[in-house]
């Protein structure tokens, strides 16, 4: 599957050294303006057909670069192409385009569903403001993608509400694919859904991949989840790329001690081989005043003088070259 | 020779009155708890899990209404007893974690002063000041840093994990016989959670409290919970020893939700997934619940409740395929020590 990506030489998605900051009022009435890190230099590429993984902790930025590949958050400096094209400052007819050609879907099935529209009208409303289709193809296009999706005829004209979550996730989808996307961002696309369901989601993500050739850019804070999705995965902290290499590189040889941690807490469904958690001490700084060394430097474990001066730089530190980590002592494989 | 059970619910029903029908949430739940025993209760949202925990304190409004059983906490039945009486057990002897930290603090105390009311409340010779006293070093024992200071802050100036810390203190300060966790750690991202889940097990061991573990994570189960309950739609499916239950589940169910999680699957094969949806319970199914999800559904099970059979290491199974073991009503499960289940005292020490 890596190969698909290879022999494509040109990635569908390419962010170089991007920044997205906030900035921020402290406190109600101060006028002093803090800014927020959210993404601070981040670069990765997409080949066409990948899945990539994008991991974290809550606040650790992989929201914003999704949202920043869309054009929902401001970006600062850095670039995003999409097959070949710039895509930041985009406007009228090439914004309309990205909105397409890119679509996201989002966390919560419950609350990014218009509740007074029907399933054909949530379907259909993208067909009809990119002018794809009108009438009666609209209702055709619809319902092929909602058969697609595991829904059919009968739940054309019903409302949002009346669906279970795993449904609404099909909805959500159907929504997105209809347009007939190439890149789809998922932002934590089952974390709102039982692990049954979960897992019926994701099989369909899979096959659904499978048959429009999609690339995903995948959000989760689940580890298990990516490794079963991902081709690639990178980890994220602070709004930086820790690591990022292939998934079974990731999961078996990391280097990174933050990778280390994450794995580490990985619950263990095994009574006799419970899982040996790493407990971090502290809690992750937040993007406001972000430390000017190593982001992870304050928690870790091995924490030298040299990391709290020097960002250390993404490169690769084993033997495979795609594998890439960002610290000055990374852990090296023998276990 | 066995010790009562702490808490030993029967045949627990409760539904909710709506506008759309009645809602039979709980549809004649069992089970026992023994002292300083930490039960996990699991099972996918919707199951009943959360409604069984305020069932407990009597914390069911309407239009729900307990309809039927009995809560027996230290010999007495928790439905016959007086509201005064039972809002002096709850908080003194029974407690509860919710899910969601700051929503369940006062956003305009300073944590300290939520924690140390927790003990005016249920003990009137202390003086607010040695209270505030013991709420503080009850901080500091949770491992929170600076907790003088920390005490003096407001609910939004904390982070979750440290609110948690702050529920945590605030239901264990009175040492009650009995915690009831409603997914503790959910909401935290997984370094914070690790962090609350060795805190919460250390603060157990030294009170000896009993615990309800509600949640639907079965790897937190696997490390903290010495017998597991899985419940689906109102009702309990299988209950037994932790490592029983995950190492070799007997209930189809438990069976096919420990497949559905992505782990070390290899990512070529598709996940289990099972097939259908949970049933409503406005019209829940006649027979067995699970009997129209369940790939080994016998004839009998969409006519018949199965009941409750017992099998070898004290496990019980609702369900026919195990027919021919003896069947059990309602007396306890035996008392899984916890050095019998082996890890769970070694890993404490």
């Amino acid at each position: 599957m890596a190969d698909e990506r290879r022999h494509n030489g040109q990635p569908l998605l390419e962010v170089t050294d991007l920044r997205v900051h906030f900035p921020v009022r402290e406190g109600l009435l101060s006028r002093a303006r803090v800014v927020v890190q959210a993404v601070n230099g981040v670069s990765l590429a997409l080949g066409r057909g990948e899945v990539f993984g994008l991991v974290g902790e809550s606040g650790c930025g992989k929201t914003t670069l999704g949202r920043a590949v869309v054009g929902l958050a401001p970006v600062l400096s850095g670039q995003i192409r999409f097959a070949g094209g710039n895509l930041i400052g985009l406007t009228g007819r090439a914004a309309q385009e990205r909105a397409r050609r890119i679509q996201l879907i989002f966390q919560d099935p419950y609350s990014s569903l218009h509740p007074r529209k029907t399933v054909r009208d949530l379907v259909g409303i993208g067909l009809k403001l990119h002018g794809l289709a009108t009438g009666y193809e609209i209702d055709e296009q619809v319902l092929t993608i909602l058969e697609g999706v595991g829904l059919g005829l009968d739940h054309l004209y019903r409302y949002a509400h009346e669906f279970s979550g795993g449904q609404r996730q099909r909805i959500a989808l159907a929504r997105a694919l209809v347009l007939k996307p190439e890149l789809l961002i998922l932002d934590e696309p089952t974390s709102a859904l039982d692990v049954s369901v979960q897992a019926q989601i994701l099989n369909l993500l899979k096959e659904l991949r499978r048959e429009f050739n999609l690339t995903y850019l995948f959000i989760s804070h689940n580890l298990g989840v990516v490794r079963y999705m991902s081709q690639r995965i990178g980890v994220m902290y602070l709004g930086h790329i820790v690591e990022m290499g292939p998934t079974e590189s990731i999961f078996l040889r990391s280097h990174h001690p933050y990778t280390r941690v994450l794995l580490s807490a990985l619950p263990s469904l095994d009574p006799d081989a419970p899982s040996q958690r790493q407990v971090l001490s502290g809690e992750p700084p937040t993007p406001i005043n972000p430390p000017p060394g190593c982001p992870f430097a304050p928690r870790c474990p091995s924490v030298q003088d040299i990391c709290c001066r020097e960002k250390p730089e993404l490169r690769q530190r084993g033997e495979e070259p795609t594998h890439l980590c960002a610290c000055h002592f990374p852990i090296s494989n023998g276990k | 020779m066995a010790e009562d059970p702490l808490l030993d619910v029967r045949d627990l029903k409760v539904e909710f009155h709506t506008f759309r029908g009645v809602v039979h949430a709980l549809r004649g739940v069992s089970f026992h708890l023994h002292r300083r025993e930490t039960l996990g209760l699991a099972g996918e949202t919707g199951c009943g899990k959360s409604v069984t925990a305020l069932a407990i304190l009597r914390l069911i409004s309407r239009p729900g209404r307990i309809s039927h059983g009995q809560i027996i906490f230290e010999g007495r039945d928790l439905l016959t007893v007086g509201e005064a009486e039972m809002r002096r057990l709850r908080g003194s002897q029974i407690s509860m974690i919710m899910q969601e930290p700051k929503m369940s603090l006062n956003p305009v105390i300073r944590v300290g002063d939520q924690v140390a009311e927790t003990l005016l409340i249920h003990d009137h010779s202390l003086t607010r000041g040695t209270a505030k006293t013991k709420a503080v070093e009850m901080l500091a024992g949770l491992g929170i840093p600076d907790a003088r200071r920390m005490a003096e802050r407001y609910p939004h100036e904390l982070s979750g994990g440290m609110a948690q810390r702050i529920m945590i203190a605030m239901m264990l300060v009175t040492r009650p016989k009995l915690l009831i966790a409603d997914e503790p750690t959910s909401a935290l991202d997984v370094t914070i959670q690790a962090q609350i889940l060795a805190v919460m097990k250390t603060l157990i061991h030294e009170i000896d409290t009993a615990v309800l573990l509600i949640t639907h994570d079965l790897g937190v189960m696997a490390e903290t919970a010495d017998r597991v309950a899985v419940m689906y739609a109102g009702s309990m499916v299988e209950i037994g020893p932790v490592r029983a239950v995950l190492k070799d589940p007997q209930h189809p169910y438990t069976q096919g939700l420990l497949k559905t999680i992505p782990n070390a699957v290899a990512p070529d094969r598709p996940l289990f997934s099972i097939r259908g949806t949970v049933p409503s319970l406005l019209q829940p199914p006649i027979g067995c619940a699970f009997a129209p999800r369940c790939e080994r559904a016998l004839d009998r099970c969409r006519s018949e409740v199965p009941p409750r059979y017992l099998l070898e290491g004290g496990r019980h199974v609702a369900c026919f395929l195990h027919q021919g073991c003896p069947e059990v009503g309602t007396q306890p499960e035996p008392l899984v020590r916890q050095n019998e289940a082996g890890r769970v005292s070694s890993r404490m020490a």
